[in-house]
């Protein structure tokens, strides 16, 4: 382990290698290692229950706690898929990095591979799955090239495959190359994306961990969630917990995106105050752009201003401020910026990758870019932001459509209307945008 | 290079190519794809992706085949292919240059650079130049928001594109495969 810092898990060793890191690298930095101890040495259960401990929480959006999404999954050889009683697990890594401005999973796909077979081959012997795969990005191209590679390596070692280091356990791993849509990202979808389908979310009840992919028991993770995983059965619950410098545990991939001095990713202690990334790791706002707000973890959380900078980077601060962590890379919104037409940017995405099965959705989204492009164009009337609230309300309650995708959609606009209204109100009185309109 | 709808192999008699317009390649391609999934029609978008690797796209004739190779209706295989937005159901160029147009590249300037491209391949997003050489599409985030504006040709990805400097980029793929 002589060239992995510990309290860096995720990137000391791409640090180290100053970029790709290969199999026998990885392997000298203890890569491995926690694969051997926990096949040979370790219950299923008992993995499960130190991620579980750990306090590891989902990396992808949602943040639920990885362990307990693991103890779901029905473990008693009776049990196991009960309506189709063969055993057959999944785990499945969700590799499909399509949220607007996120770009830290390619950057952990491409860098480190073999971590993240590690962490997916730790979470399939955690539930006993008898496959795996990496759902990727079908853009992602290198990394594509990378995890294949590295999936015949681990093979070829022994990692995979029948009887997995001497210990009795079996497990194949794939790769799927997403055709591309937003909407795979969301997990049933994952799963109908997986199964060669039309990508629409599920009914829910069954969750996947009792009736996921092909209706056999299916764990879902993200990519920088299962990268955690190593770490934790190495060196223990006790270590990760104390890594994070507030409430959550861990480390986590910050980003920060748009016009700062310093565009990056950063491995950080969970709790890292927004200042702290935005000023000491971004470098500030770029000279001659005054900083007006930011969307912490994606385009599908809530606008946080400059009231919020203070606040750490954990789950429930994040949560409180009305906002969400997400996948926490921010994008920052400077002064040169229309919000208006940066609204309807945002809602032409949802818009487009909406998967079309629920009709708010469908319908609600491509209005409400209409109406932004109508407010931005100078053809706003009195009334459209009361509109745009109440719709924006109808839309955005959890439950009023099938999945969460349209009130995804909403957090940002929602929240620009809050803290940018001025701007909204001046596109109508004046009928045209103050900052010079149409890009 | 030409390229043609139904590649024809003098080896194998035209009774045959019409029936299954697909090559003994892209067959023994997706058969290893689907021996390995619970169904075979799970194999369908591996199945497009192989097909559409060669042709550039999926036409009405390769879909058909594709569909019969999986025991699945055409219909059905439709639905998949026009649901993905990486599975061109319409004839592309050789090279498909792909703008990102979310948030942060928006932030960033990608519509002055998607003008740019506009103007400079002299087609409008969508289309495909009159030489066949390149088609200009939309892309959401392509993942790499710190280096924005980014786009993506082929499967090159390039960061910080310089709207004014755009025959860098062109230049080096036409050097590369033309």
């Amino acid at each position: 382990m002589t060239d992995v810092r510990e309290d860096r898990p995720l990137t000391s060793r791409i640090d180290a290698a100053g970029g790709f890191v290969d199999i026998d690298a990885y392997e000298r930095a203890g890569g491995y290692q926690a694969l051997r101890r926990a096949v040979t040495e370790r219950s299923p259960g008992q993995v499960q229950e130190t991620v579980k401990q750990a306090n590891l929480r989902g990396r992808g959006g949602a943040g639920f706690p990885t362990g307990v999404k693991w103890s779901f999954v029905p473990m008693a050889a009776s049990a196991a898929g009960e309506s189709n009683g063969d055993g057959v697990k999944y785990v499945i890594c969700n590799a499909d990095e399509m949220e607007p401005g996120t770009f830290k999973d390619r950057y952990l796909l491409e860098n480190d591979p073999h971590l993240l077979i590690e962490g997916l081959l730790l979470a399939a012997y955690a539930i006993q799955a008898s496959q795996a795969y990496v759902f990727l990005r079908g853009e992602y191209h290198l990394a594509a090239r990378r995890l294949l590679d590295a999936m015949r390596q681990a093979r070829e070692r022994n990692y995979a495959g029948a009887d997995v280091l001497g210990s009795g356990y079996s497990v194949e791993i794939g790769l799927h190359r997403s055709g591309g849509r937003y909407i795979c990202g969301e997990e049933t979808a994952l799963l109908n994306a997986l199964e060669g389908r039309r990508a629409q979310p599920r009914a829910r009840p069954p969750f996947p961990p009792a009736s996921g992919a092909w209706g056999r028991p299916s764990v879902v993770n993200n990519v920088e969630t299962l990268c955690n995983v190593p770490g934790i059965i190495r060196n223990g619950a006790d270590w990760y917990l104390h890594l994070g410098r507030g409430e959550d545990a861990g480390t986590k991939m910050f980003g920060v995106s748009g016009r700062v001095r310093s565009p990056g990713l950063w491995e950080l202690p969970m709790g890292t105050p927004i200042r702290e990334i935005l000023e000491d790791h971004a470098g500030g706002m770029q000279d001659g752009y005054r900083f007006r707000g930011l969307l912490p973890g994606g385009a599908s959380t809530d606008f946080l201003v400059e009231e919020h900078l203070d606040l750490p980077m954990d789950y429930a601060a994040i949560a409180k401020a009305g906002s969400r962590l997400g996948t926490g890379t921010m994008i920052v919104m400077d002064d040169s910026v229309c919000p208006v037409d940066l609204s309807r940017n945002l809602q032409h995405f949802f818009a487009q990758e909406s998967c079309g099965f629920c009709t708010p959705c469908r319908e609600g989204l491509p209005w409400l870019e209409r109406l932004l492009a109508d407010i931005e164009a100078g053809r706003g009337e009195a009334g459209d932001l009361e509109l745009l609230e109440q719709n924006a309300r109808f839309i955005g309650v959890p439950g009023n459509t099938f999945c969460v995708h349209a009130t995804g959609a909403i957090e940002p606009l929602a929240s620009a209307l809050k803290y940018f209204r001025e701007d909204f109100e001046a596109h109508i009185r004046e009928r045209r945008c103050p900052y010079g309109g149409g890009h | 290079m030409v390229r043609t709808e139904q590649p024809i192999d003098e080896d194998e008699p035209m009774s045959e190519q019409l029936i299954n317009p697909l090559s003994q390649e892209e067959i023994d391609a997706i058969e290893d794809e689907a021996r390995h999934l619970p169904e075979r029609r799970s194999a369908a978008i591996e199945a497009l992706r192989i097909v559409q690797e060669k042709r550039g796209w999926v036409s009405d004739e390769s879909l058909a085949a594709v569909a019969r190779q999986l025991d699945m209706s055409a219909d059905a295989l439709d639905a998949i292919a026009t649901f993905y937005n990486l599975i061109f159901r319409e004839p592309v160029g050789r090279h498909v240059v792909m703008v990102c147009d979310s948030v942060s590249c928006y932030i960033l300037g990608c519509d002055r650079l998607k003008r740019a491209l506009e103007a400079r391949l002299g087609v409008s997003t969508g289309g495909t130049t009159a030489d066949g050489r390149f088609t200009l599409l939309p892309i959401v985030c392509l993942g790499a928001c710190d280096r924005a504006p980014v786009l993506m040709i082929d499967e090159q990805l390039y960061g910080n594109v310089d709207p004014d400097a755009l025959d860098e980029v062109l230049d080096e793929v036409l050097d590369q495969h033309d």
